[in-house]
């Protein structure tokens, strides 16, 4: 790969803006940031926002958004709560209780985005309201409280909810894994140039055989799994499922993700990118914490981050279109 | 001379969207090698026919047949598979796709490393371009390159190219020179001359009228909605066809009017009449 085709990869900028971030606040953070507590705090973020953000931004390449994954967090969680620590069954039927409810809304959100004209940002948003009224709704009902405890054995314990050295959440790993799973995905399997194609073209795409309907409501699975298991992760990390909570992963998710370069309208985008999004963010979201700063410097850096991945997205699109027309 | 089966022909087509009639009665044969100018005026209901052949509509009664064999169409794949391939003005590609993923879009080549289906990159440019390059494109040399830095001849050349490589026998081109340079419109109608002579039959709707004399060996044109005019090359002259397109009005005077008007008015056009 030439030069100049290394320049014009929105991967490039998100590289740039991680360094620059990172240094930005390794600079305030001092010792701590730069160390093992810095790092595992900021990777602990990084690794539960991630493994939404994967899903969340191939549904975005493909032309779609997901708000509902905000609901689907405590939703699993206190599902696996109450099966495994309200009733007593063992660890994995709760989580795969957990895990159902994250495949069935993505489901119901797949289903109605393919089915209806309606925008799929309208159709998640009324899933994400539906399903924090009914977590709310059953956990008051069956444990009459909103929030359930669960002490998990301790393999489950070790697998979903250990901290390694002390410091680093096995979720980390979890979510190299999924990052990797991912790019096999959409980078070397051929079933990624479908997502790709739905997001450049619904129509054309369908018309060349590609099974959209089955594709999108497939991706909307996968976000709910992914974020029903960071729920169950939680659970079994702190031991105790509440019902508010998740909303965060709405807008941390998307800010990941387009950080990382994939474009808001569909079409362009990478798991690396993805990826590299999310260590930025996180980065930022925990760099203030050791630098001392005031927190809404916090907010003002990722806003202009975002706004930043914006346009350069943009303008990276319109680059490496011209670029594609003048190389000849 | 024998009457050989056409590659497709309809008999009494009729498409109405709800109460709305727009197509009556459309009997029409289309044979290989041949190139058919679909021509009529805006809302003829031209794009709805081919839509119609390319199985995005359903016909609302009567019959189509393949080889003179009766087909019907349940969605667009459908007719992918009989063959029929549909090329909508803008290419209706991906532009931030590369040529060798576009080109294979629902059909990718894979190659296999242990248990995983892999995306086979080379292959897929390599072909990509060795076919587009068969129609003398020979600009387009990379792969790599993104489908939105071409210019519009090209894009159309390349969805033409991909409809022939995947063995296409009837490639019908809606427009395909509407946004197109004189330049890049005559490249154009060159992939569609060199399209027949590999024996596909063409459906070739546009509105100009030198495109279609260019290439059109078969003429046919619909107003509102009904076959009004169904002739061989050579059957009717410019300004009947132009006429005929315009709806049957006139059109042609108009030409010689702007002109005269022009000489006597220091080369301003007329105003436009309300
Ligand atoms: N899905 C639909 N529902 C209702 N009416 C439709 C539909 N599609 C087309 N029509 C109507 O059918 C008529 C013919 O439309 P069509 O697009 O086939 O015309 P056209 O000949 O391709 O015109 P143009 O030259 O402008 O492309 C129009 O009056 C249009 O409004
Ligand atoms: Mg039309």
């Amino acid at each position: 790969m030439s030069l100049g085709a290394i320049a014009i990869r929105p991967e490039t900028a998100s590289v740039v803006g991680l360094v620059v971030v990172y240094i930005f606040f390794a600079a305030f953070g001092g010792a701590a940031f730069i160390g093992a507590p810095g790092w595992s705090s900021w990777l602990n973020i990084a690794a539960e926002v991630g493994i939404i953000a994967l899903p969340v931004g191939l549904l975005m390449i493909s032309g779609e958004f997901d708000i509902s994954v905000g609901s689907i967090v405590p939703a699993a969680s206190m599902t696996a709560a109450i099966i495994s620590g309200h009733y007593d069954w063992p660890a994995y039927v709760g989580i795969l209780g957990g895990l159902g409810v994250g495949a069935l809304v993505g489901y119901v959100n797949g289903f109605l985005v393919t089915r209806t004209a309606i925008p799929s940002l309208i159709v998640t948003i009324g899933t994400m309201f539906v399903v924090m009224g009914l977590t709310l709704g059953l956990a008051v009902l069956i444990k009459g409280s909103t929030s359930v405890s669960y002490v998990p054995d301790p393999i489950t314990k070790s697998l979903l909810g250990h901290f390694i050295n002390g410091m680093f959440n096995v979720s980390i790993i979890w979510w190299i894994a999924f990052a990797v799973a991912f790019y096999y995905f959409l980078h070397i399997s051929p079933m990624g140039n479908w997502v790709f194609a739905i997001g450049g073209d619904r129509e054309t795409a369908r018309n060349a055989g590609i099974p959209t309907r089955q594709l999108t409501v497939g991706l909307y699975i996968l976000s709910g799994l992914a974020a029903a298991f960071v729920g169950i992760a939680q659970l079994m990390t702190y031991q105790s499922a509440q019902v508010a909570g998740g909303q965060a992963f709405i807008f941390n998710s998307i800010m990941c993700v387009v950080i990382g370069g994939v474009l808001l309208t569909g079409g362009a985008g990478s798991v690396i990118g993805i990826v590299l999004g999310t260590m930025t963010f996180a980065v930022v979201n925990q760099g203030i914490f050791f630098s001392g700063l005031d927190s809404n410097i916090g907010s003002i850096i990722i806003g202009a981050l975002l706004l930043a991945a914006v346009l350069s997205n943009d303008g990276f699109r319109a680059l490496a279109l011209r670029y594609a027309t003048k190389k000849k | 001379m024998t009457e050989k089966t056409a590659v497709l022909e309809l008999r009494n087509v009729n498409k109405s969207f709800g109460p709305i009639d727009v197509l009556h009665d459309i009997s029409l044969k289309v044979n290989a090698g041949e190139v058919l100018c679909l021509l009529g005026d805006n809302g003829a209901g031209k794009s709805t026919l081919i839509k119609t052949l390319a199985g995005v509509h359903k016909p609302t009664s009567g019959e189509m047949f393949m080889d003179g064999e009766k087909v019907s169409f349940e969605r667009p794949k459908d007719a992918a598979d009989r063959g029929i391939a549909t090329v909508h003005q803008f290419g209706g590609t991906f532009p931030l796709m590369t040529i060798g993923r576009s080109f294979f879009v629902g059909v990718e080549p894979t190659k296999r490393i242990g248990p995983f289906r892999i995306f086979d990159r080379k292959t897929a440019n390599e072909t990509a371009v060795k076919a587009v390059q068969e129609f003398g494109i020979t600009r387009i040399d990379d792969g790599d390159r993104l489908i939105g830095g071409l210019s519009g001849g090209e894009r159309q050349s390349l969805a033409i190219a991909r409809a022939v490589h995947f063995g296409a026998r009837v490639l019908i081109l809606d427009e395909p020179t509407a946004a197109l340079g004189v330049k890049q419109a005559s490249h154009v109608l060159r992939i569609v001359l060199e399209a027949k002579k590999r024996g596909l039959a063409v459906i070739f709707i546009t509105h100009q009228v030198t495109h279609a004399m260019a290439v059109g060996d078969h003429f046919a044109v619909l107003i509102r909605g009904a076959l009004a005019a169904n002739f061989m090359r050579g059957e009717k002259s410019r300004e009947e066809i132009t006429d005929l397109m315009a709806g049957g009005e006139a059109l042609a005077d108009l030409d010689t009017e702007i002109e005269s008007h022009m000489e006597t008015h220091e080369g301003h056009p007329p105003p436009p009449a309300h």
